[in-house]
């Protein structure tokens, strides 16, 4: 049954040919046995997945079910799920029991779907290896010497490894696509607004936004369609309609424009990941897509300013985690500084202050207006290459990371070689707009992805091209052979 | 050296909202500690702000109020700085763009003239949580009701040259944030504070000395004496040869003087920077003109109209536009009862002492405008004199009947103005008082009053005292 999409899984329940709790139990089975190789999970659910799985059951018999009914599937952990445990990868929430449902897990709970567990990532989404995590590192389903990428490594690992049938995931700066290329998934990361960010632990709240992690295009439509929309919790959620984006992955391809930015294909790309990428473009041509050159021109620009801007907000976002409230404290506080310092150096890990110390670096007086500002000024800056882009073609294609998944330990103690990892996915954060990453053919043995760029709000449009290439091509299907 | 005094304040008003300014938890004051608080209150993972409309609404009332500009767009922007009733480690506020910017109000100086003081601005933030250092035997407890809070904060220009101005301003502000309904202004629970920046210069100077900021006082009275103390400090430290150094203050209420709080050097660095979770505020005319369209006529406005509609001196005019209440009250009962002047007069002498003697509100008062005016109209019409209305005035207060007219006629207080009865009542105090009225004979005119005095005693404060005066008079020439 794990080897199923979630459309294939739908159809089945509903069919009958399984029922949720077997499903649920199939999955919960292979995560006991499985996941003491990957460590991609950090909270399972059993017991409520159990629950979750009979009550679904019950929906499937009354015809009330939804396409989400009863599938399986596993949050990022940074997602806050009322009584279970949301530690964000850290040591600091380790104890931490959120009163509330993150705005995504209360949709897709009431979508029917059933929460095996919480998913290990990066600590606070921090880091592209998942090897910053207080619940230490994950490892790759494709070669369990290497990183499965990171923030949302746990859950690219789990839905590659089929410990699940689909998972959520969070992308500030390729968080959701660089880890879904290094696990050979599918991994959309939605226009900024398109999801609401309600109940997300943040990282940069100018920059975080929820996605799918799954084995399809198809999939990751399905859950989109319940993960999108506006909500009054969050005043940065777009108030704009949610097209039904299964209908529209049938769509022919014929005459769509793609563009490939030469900023993006050049040194620093790997030529095996280059390889791989040619014989997609060659797919793409094949069904009729017009690809032509394009340029990004401050692309060069996107790692410095996103390493202002994200740990900019991260200083402040992160003040809250005091130890005054919840969350770690120290033992026997001699006075409130005390407090404060013992309990923060105690409860993060060395990627989340290096970023919180950037972040109060430039915002303080004096080196604001040089770092803060301008980097401002060079996102929109940034912004502005794919407006142009967009005037002369529907989507942007290129590489989801430069190479294929690296060894545990390669460049955990050189922070800009890990930041680098990112310099593909980083641009369209700051511009805010969607980008999908789908497996093509791998090298050496291991995944490679391609990302898909959209305008603002054109989900449907990368959703409709990723599914027509995995319609003609077998890359998604290919499984981790310790995981078959 | 004469001494040239420069004052600014800070005054933070608390918004008449149900909600709070990026929660729905209620800002009801006075519940247990820590029921008031949400998720988003207590600065969980995961939470957002969302803004409160009418938190708005009462910041664009202001704007009007005061002749400023409203900003189209405005920005909310994190000052960070760690505090455990801070509970995100930040407080949102505005920063570089507030939603009100440059405004005035005008203050009425002792001497009668009016002084015109410039707003630099005013901008919505939200409140922190409170720290309580008593009862916990050496920890401190965190109450988060009041965390997030809407507060209206509004920042004057360095326009005030005394404590007196900086109070007659600081009660300006108070008078119009509660006469336009944005704030209850209620400064024992500390729904108005004021913090204030202060500095002396040698007369004629043309830059500023440096300033100290007191923080928090939260009455006029102590605004005027920690203004008092702070400038004789300055004075007296610049007299010495000494410099004043630029630090945050706080007046001590029980020692009368202020004392270091921390040095600009110690002062935090707030990093301020765009709120990413809020939107900027973008405000359409017509969402301005529907914010705007109840004001009610406001409290200069209407002064000038009492004293140019009803003649009153601008004193009178100002004291009855001291609140809206007291203004519509004078109006309604200037109105009924046709005099105007006789309803200031009452307004602001009877009425005032009763409520200050029973510490009541003008709205609490035991006596409506309608029924007082009825006490007024039968002033002006004889039915009784000023000493009887003060009697009858005191029965309605107490409840004794539901008019005046009611009261007059259960009690038998009508005037006498009848020439026979009062001309029967001087024939016997003649009679009564041979040598008082001999002394009169003789020239001695002031013995009369002694006379009236005793008719008046007669007749238990009836008779009409003009008439009394004038029988006497008549009578004794005989």
């Amino acid at each position: 049954m794990h080897e199923k999409s979630i459309a294939e899984l739908s159809a089945g329940l509903r069919k009958g040919a399984f029922s949720s709790l077997e499903l649920t139990q199939h999955f919960l089975q292979r995560i006991e046995t499985l996941d003491p190789r990957l460590n991609s999970f950090i909270t399972r659910a059993s017991e409520t997945a159990l629950a979750a799985a009979k009550q679904a059951d019950q929906r499937i018999r009354q015809g009330t079910a939804t396409a989400l009914t009863g599938i399986p599937i596993a949050h990022k952990d940074i997602f806050c799920t009322q009584g279970l445990r949301t530690s964000c990868g850290s040591r600091m929430l380790d104890n931490f029991i959120a009163p509330y449902d993150a705005t995504v897990v209360a949709r897709l709970k009431e979508a029917g779907a059933v929460i095996l567990g919480k998913t290990n990532m990066d600590e606070f989404a921090m880091g592209s290896s998942n090897e910053t995590s207080w619940y230490g590192p994950v490892k790759n389903p494709w070669d369990e010497t290497r990183v499965p990428g990171g923030s949302s490594g746990g859950s690219a690992a789990a839905v590659a490894a089929r410990l699940c049938a689909g998972a959520t995931g969070t992308d500030t700066g390729g968080s959701i696509r660089q880890p879904a290329a290094l696990c050979g998934i599918t991994g959309l990361k939605p226009t900024y607004g398109r999801v609401s960010r309600w109940g997300m632990v943040a990282f940069a709240s100018s920059l975080d936004q929820a996605g799918p992690m799954t084995k399809t295009a198809e999939d990751a439509a399905l859950l989109l369609q319940v993960m999108a929309g506006f909500d009054p919790k969050d005043s940065t959620c777009a108030d704009e309609p949610v097209p039904d984006y299964t209908a529209f992955l049938h769509q022919d391809l014929r005459g769509l424009r793609m563009g490939l930015p030469v900023e993006y294909f050049q040194e620093g790309l790997d030529a095996g990941v280059a390889a791989s990428l040619e014989q997609a473009i060659a797919v793409f041509r094949s069904l009729g897509v017009e690809i032509q050159d394009i340029s990004l021109p401050n692309s060069p620009l996107a790692v410095p300013t996103y390493y202002v801007v994200a740990p900019a907000e991260c200083s402040s976002n992160l003040a809250r985690f005091d130890g005054v409230r919840y969350g770690h404290r120290c033992q026997d506080p001699k006075d409130l500084e005390d407090l404060y310092k013992r309990s923060r150096a105690e409860g993060f890990g060395p990627e989340v202050k290096r970023r919180i110390m950037i972040g109060t670096y430039v915002l303080s007086a004096g080196y604001y207006d040089a770092y803060y500002l301008k980097a401002q000024k060079l996102r929109q800056r940034i912004s502005e290459d794919f407006q142009r882009a967009f005037e002369q073609v529907d989507l942007i294609l290129g590489p989801t990371a430069p190479s294929t998944a690296f060894p545990l330990g390669e460049k955990i103690s050189d922070p800009v070689a890990m930041y680098l990892n990112d310099i593909y996915t980083i641009a369209t954060n700051l511009a805010g707009l969607p980008g999908i990453s789908l497996p093509i053919a791998p090298v050496c043995g291991l995944p490679v992805g391609l990302q898909l760029i959209g305008n603002h709000f054109q989900e449907a449009r990368l959703l409709n091209a990723a599914h027509q290439l995995q319609r003609h091509t077998d890359w998604h299907q290919a499984v981790p052979p310790g995981f078959a | 050296m004469p001494w040239e005094i420069v004052i600014g304040l800070e005054i933070h008003a608390q918004l008449a909202t149900q909600s709070k300014i990026f929660s729905g938890a209620s800002t009801a004051f006075g519940a247990p500690p820590n029921t008031q608080a949400c998720a988003v209150d207590l600065g969980l993972p995961g939470v957002l702000p969302v803004l409160n409309e009418q938190a708005v609404r009462c910041a664009i009332r202001f704007g009007r109020a005061i002749q400023a500009e409203i900003a189209p767009r405005s920005i909310f922007a994190r000052k960070n700085y760690f505090y455990p009733d801070l509970p995100k480690g930040y407080q949102i506020s505005q920063y570089e763009l507030p939603i009100v910017g440059k405004g005035q109000v005008h203050i009425l100086l002792a001497d009668g003239t009016r002084k015109r003081i410039g707003i630099t601005r005013a901008h919505l933030e939200e409140d922190a949580g409170k720290s309580l250092h008593e009862d916990f035997h050496g920890y401190t407890g965190i109450d988060l009701n009041r965390a997030g809070t809407p507060l209206l904060e509004i920042v004057s220009e360095p326009d005030l040259r005394s404590p007196e101005e900086a109070v007659a301003y600081a009660r300006k502000i108070h008078q119009i944030v509660r006469w336009i309904g944005i704030s209850d202004g209620n400064m024992q629970e500390g729904s108005f504070r004021m913090d204030a920046n202060v500095s002396v210069r040698p007369q004629g100077a043309e830059t500023f000395g440096t300033r100290t900021e007191i923080k928090n006082l939260n009455s006029f009275r102590f605004l005027e004496r920690a203004l008092r103390f702070e400038v004789d400090r300055q004075i007296d430290v610049l007299e010495r040869g000494g410099q004043v150094v630029q630090e945050t203050r706080l007046y001590d209420v029980d020692r009368d003087q202020t004392r270091p709080m921390r040095t600009k050097e110690e002062a935090n660095d707030y990093r301020y920077f765009p709120d990413p979770d809020l939107l900027p505020l973008v405000l359409e005319e017509e969402q301005i003109a529907r914010a705007t369209a109840d004001l009610p006529e406001l409290p200069d406005v209407k002064a000038a109209r009492f004293r140019d509609q009803y003649g009153l001196s601008d004193y009178d005019a100002n004291l009855l536009t001291s609140s809206l209440a007291m203004a519509d009250y004078f109006e309604a009962v200037a109105q009924a009862c046709d005099n105007p002047k006789l309803a200031a007069n009452w307004l602001l002498g009877e009425v005032s002492a009763a409520l200050n003697k029973a510490d009541l509100d003008l709205e609490q008062a035991p006596i409506s405008a309608e029924q007082l005016a009825g006490l007024l109209q039968r002033i002006e019409d004889g039915t009784i004199s000023n000493k009887i209305a003060k009697q009858v005035f005191e029965a309605l207060w107490r409840g004794e009947g539901p008019t005046a007219d009611a009261i007059i006629e259960a009690q038998g207080l009508k005037q006498i103005t009848d020439r026979d009865a009062i001309s029967a009542l001087v024939d016997a105090v003649i009679a009564q008082h041979p040598a008082q009225v001999a002394q009169y004979r003789a020239g001695k005119e002031k013995v009369l009053g002694f006379l009236v005095g005793q008719v008046m005693k007669a007749s238990r404060g009836k008779a009409n005292p003009q008439q009394v005066n004038a029988l006497l008079r008549e009578k004794l020439k005989a």
